[in-house]
């Protein structure tokens, strides 16, 4: 077909073509953008001399806030005179004290937060003045972090940014740039091995191998901006933010009073606080593995009542494993294992629970689960036998074929020698 | 005979002139010798061909040949399938009881000299059927998809590909792909339950009549006997009812083994996990497995593995070749050349067995 | 005599035939019966009347050999996801005072899409289809 009219394909491409280099398209030359519309950046940038951290995709930068809308100044001019003078406002950057304030200025009123994002906390400058790193400050101690440690100053990403210093799987080595340092911690006092510990621990496998920012990061425990480590009591509480039951069991046990009475520090005593490692049921009762015998010596009601317990949860696992083995070799040779399956979880779900009141310190309740799953492991074991000895009923139906086979066997035999020339 | 009888063979007569059929088949008789007894070994063999076919065609309603179902069909049917359990295990035990008579029957005709002429096709066809029933049970294995099978499969396609030249494309073809996959399964099942019965029916259909147009071979001592000195049974009905009292002590013994040690499920295939210690090929193969695994890895320029399949083709090809090589015994020798040939078979077969099994 | 003889023998073969041929069709003729749940891979289930569902109330049926539970929201809606807790394998319950899903082993929330939101568990649960077809709660695997 001969087309006569205007070549109105090319014609599109053409415009099509310079509208991409003349507008500023996202994403396409986002630094020449930023660069056309922000003397500060193009001009620090030619002389290379731009923030160490500064990224393109800072949060301020994107916002359109540049380098004007914190450091003052006008950044319509390629005068330095001009563009840095306090007459436009250029205030330049803070004093380590007066950071807090300084990004207060704006982070502290909601008014114009809320043009930019208006569910954002603007508590953050004042639970800061509160904080172990704010409190420091303020008596003039510069060692501390503040506002741009963590966040740091010109390259900031939203929490949810996964690049960013303050994402959930990136706090803990954020943290340790100072606390893991120990010439920095040395004049304090403090730890630099709580990194180390974390990374060991079930929380921080977690979160660092298996990437569940759904684990606790310093943070969940130890605050963002009211950084504190947790009083005496409050590790109960912290701990049992995620860990309910076993929180609410322990308050009303024995040992809860006990713990508040002689000021020892909830779950910490028996768990660790940076280094907690995966339960194992060796930690209970009167073995070597286990914590109980830390403080209760031979004789005392708790040595007692950890023996006790200790006893209920192994007579469970054994059985337990018991029936899983036989459950195995029941689905090996082919026969039915699926009501053993069944029966066997829902022993699996009391052991589960029968762990979580142990926090209870007592024998009898930790008993009701236990007796629980005992019964199921060995309704599941005694099944398991069952299907294995089915063959019982396969041998009788044997037995019975066999007859018939015989006595036709014995008639074909018997007509067999009637024939004539056999 | 009786009335009914007569009626129902007079109609047919009529139409199709079975008369002659019949009159040949009540005429037919067999020698009576002290090797008597090896005459029902075929027919062992046959009886359980046809407990494999009708056990086989019962379990295709359950058997899914797919990657994921198809173990979890095999366990449906061994758990939850009245007596799936019993007809799962008849045929796994009978597929090994076929491949034992069979190579019972065709060593037993090998010693009485019966592949001798006229009867070197029937020996032909015979040693094809034995080379089928062997990849009868070589595509079977595969399909309850559990761990062993899954890499005794590996494993034994891998040995086919280390045939010189074709070997490759034999062990692509058969896998339906490089590795063995679901695409495999799906060829080894058609392979199992369309291809080699249709070929097999074939053959076996054409063997049996050899059998019956030729009647039944007679060793040299009775052959040479007169004729009013041999004793001769007819077939039909006496050596059909001891044929058949045979067949049911074969059918008890079947059930007895499914019952008192049944054939296990195992564990599900998983092409990711390494390879489970102790993989064995079923026994049949066992010999030529455990050849190529003491064989050295080099021997002159040829890779060891593959002089040893190429040795084993050979002999197959020279065994299905007997009747036309055959070494004639000359009567003033004690030794009987291919008597002594059958022996070292056996020898050799029944040795590099039990040692594959004892490592 | 060999008369009765072979009549006695002919009575044997019989009866004996009809034996063993009951013993041979009996086992085949079951096996041909399609067990009650009739498939090895199940892909869906009957999980009764809806009528007998009651509102904001959840069930836990076998899916073959999975636990699946089965909830029927106020509003009416039918919802089915995996019952197995995707924290430590503890069988999961309808809350209906929270409106959730819960695990009583260590407090796991999962809301009514089946989305972890609370406690440990750190990936939601597997959801199923459900389609009611006759009046009849028809759970299946998502396609």
């Amino acid at each position: 077909m001969v087309n006569h009219g205007p070549p109105i394909i090319t014609i599109s491409l053409a415009v099509a073509l310079v509208t991409l280099l003349v507008l500023p398209v996202p994403g396409l030359g986002q630094e020449e953008a930023v660069v056309a519309s922000d003397q500060c950046v193009a001009c620090h940038s030619d002389l290379e001399v731009l923030p160490h951290d500064y990224i393109v995709e800072d949060v301020h930068m994107k916002a359109g806030l540049g380098c004007a809308g914190c450091h003052g100044g006008d950044p319509m001019s390629d005068d330095d005179e001009v563009a840095m003078s306090p007459k436009a406002g250029y205030v330049g950057a803070p004093a380590k004290k007066d950071i807090s304030k300084f990004c207060g200025k704006c982070h502290s009123d909601i008014e114009f937060m809320r043009r930019y994002q208006p569910r954002i906390p603007t508590d953050q400058a004042s639970q800061y003045a509160t904080s172990v790193h704010g409190i420091r400050l303020a008596r003039g101690d510069e060692n501390v972090a503040d506002c741009t440690s963590c966040h740091t100053a010109h390259g900031i990403l939203a929490v949810k940014d996964s690049r960013s210093s303050v994402y959930a799987l990136n706090v803990p080595a954020t943290c340790n740039k100072c606390h893991g340092d120990a010439k920095l911690m040395s004049g304090y006092g403090i730890r630099t091995d709580q990194y180390e510990k974390y990374a060991q621990s079930v929380h921080g496998k977690a979160l660092l191998e298996n990437q569940d920012v759904g684990a606790p990061a310093c943070n969940d425990c130890h605050g963002n901006h009211g950084a504190m480590p947790p009083g005496i009591t409050s590790v109960r509480q912290v701990c049992g933010h995620c860990h309910v039951n076993n929180m609410q069991f322990f308050t009303a046990s024995k040992m809860g009073a006990a713990f508040d009475r002689e000021e020892l520090h909830g779950c910490e005593e028996c768990h660790g606080n940076h280094d907690v490692k995966r339960t194992a049921d060796d930690m209970v009762g009167i073995g070597d593995a286990a914590v109980c015998i830390d403080c209760h010596d031979e004789g005392d009601k708790g040595y007692e009542t950890a023996g006790k317990i200790s006893g209920l949860l192994t007579a469970l696992t054994t059985v337990y494993d018991q029936a899983e083995t036989k459950r195995e070799e029941v689905s090996r040779i082919g026969m039915d294992d699926e009501e053993i399956g069944f029966v066997l979880q829902e022993a699996h779900q009391s052991l589960i629970q029968a762990r979580t009141l142990v926090h209870t310190f007592d024998d009898v309740k930790v008993g009701v689960q236990t007796s629980a799953g005992t019964a199921k492991a060995q309704e599941a074991l005694d099944l398991a036998i069952e299907q294995i000895q089915e063959h019982g009923v396969r041998r009788r139906g044997f037995g019975l074929a066999t007859i018939f086979i015989t006595i036709l066997v014995i008639a074909l035999f018997l007509k067999i020698r009637q024939l004539p020339d056999s | 005979m009786p009335r009914k009888r007569q009626r129902i063979f007079g109609w047919l007569d009529e139409r199709f002139h079975i008369s002659p059929l019949i009159e040949f088949m009540r005429h037919k008789k067999v020698p009576v010798h002290r090797h008597t007894v090896w005459y029902y070994m075929g027919g062992v063999a046959l009886f359980l061909f046809v407990v494999q076919v009708a056990t086989g065609i019962l379990l295709v309603l359950y058997y899914q040949a797919d990657e994921e179902a198809a173990f979890e069909s095999v366990r449906f049917l061994m758990t939850k399938v009245p007596f799936g359990w019993l007809i799962r295990s008849i045929h796994s035990w009978a597929a090994n009881l076929m491949v034992l008579f069979v190579f019972i029957h065709m060593f037993s005709t090998f010693f009485t000299r019966a592949f001798r002429k006229p009867r070197e096709l029937t020996w032909v066809s015979g040693f094809t059927l034995l080379a089928l029933a062997l990849f009868f049970g070589f595509t079977g294995y595969l399909l309850p998809w559990n761990e062993l099978s899954f890499f005794a499969t590996k494993v034994g396609t891998d040995i086919a590909g280390a045939v010189p030249f074709i070997g490759n494309a034999i062990k692509v073809v058969l896998r339906g792909g490089e590795d063995v996959t679901g695409a495999t399964l799906s060829r080894f099942y058609a392979i199992h339950i369309a291809i080699i019965p249709a070929i097999f029916t074939a053959i076996l259909v054409l063997h049996l009549l050899f059998v019956q147009r030729q009647g039944m071979h007679e060793p040299e001592y009775v052959a040479k006997l007169p004729s009013d000195k041999k004793k001769m049974i007819s077939f039909f009905p006496n050596f059909l009812m001891r044929d058949m009292l045979l067949w049911l002590m074969v059918l008890n013994v079947l059930i007895f083994l499914a019952v008192f040690f049944p054939w296990e499920l195992g564990h599900k295939a998983d092409a990711f996990a390494p390879a489970p210690s102790g993989i064995k090929p079923e026994w049949f193969f066992m010999f030529m497995f455990q050849t190529l695994k003491v064989l050295p890895a080099h021997i002159l320029f040829m890779e060891g593995e593959v002089l040893g399949i190429l040795f084993f083709g050979l002999v197959g090809v020279a065994w299905m070749l007997v009747p036309f090589w055959e070494i004639k015994h000359r009567p003033d020798k004690r030794v009987r050349p291919m008597t002594v040939i059958g022996v070292t078979a056996i020898l050799y077969i029944v040795v590099m067995t039990i040692w594959g099994y004892l490592e | 005599m060999p008369a009765t003889r072979r009549q006695f023998t002919n009575l044997l073969l019989g009866g004996g035939l009809i034996g063993w041929l009951g013993s041979v069709v009996y086992p085949i003729v079951s096996y041909l019966k399609p067990p009650e749940v009739p498939e090895a891979n199940v892909q869906t289930v009957n999980a009764g009347p809806a009528a007998e569902f009651e509102p904001n109330a959840g069930q836990i049926i076998k899916f073959g050999r999975l636990p699946v539970i089965v909830i029927k929201t106020a509003t009416g809606d039918f919802r089915a996801f995996s019952a197995t807790c995707t924290h430590l394998d503890c069988i999961v319950q309808y809350r209906s005072d929270l409106r959730q899903i819960w695990c009583a082993c260590h407090n796991g929330l999962y809301d009514l899409k089946g989305r972890n939101v609370s406690g440990p568990p750190p990936r939601p649960l597997d959801e199923f289809a459900v389609n009611i077809v006759n009046d009849e709660v028809l759970v299946s695997r998502l396609a």
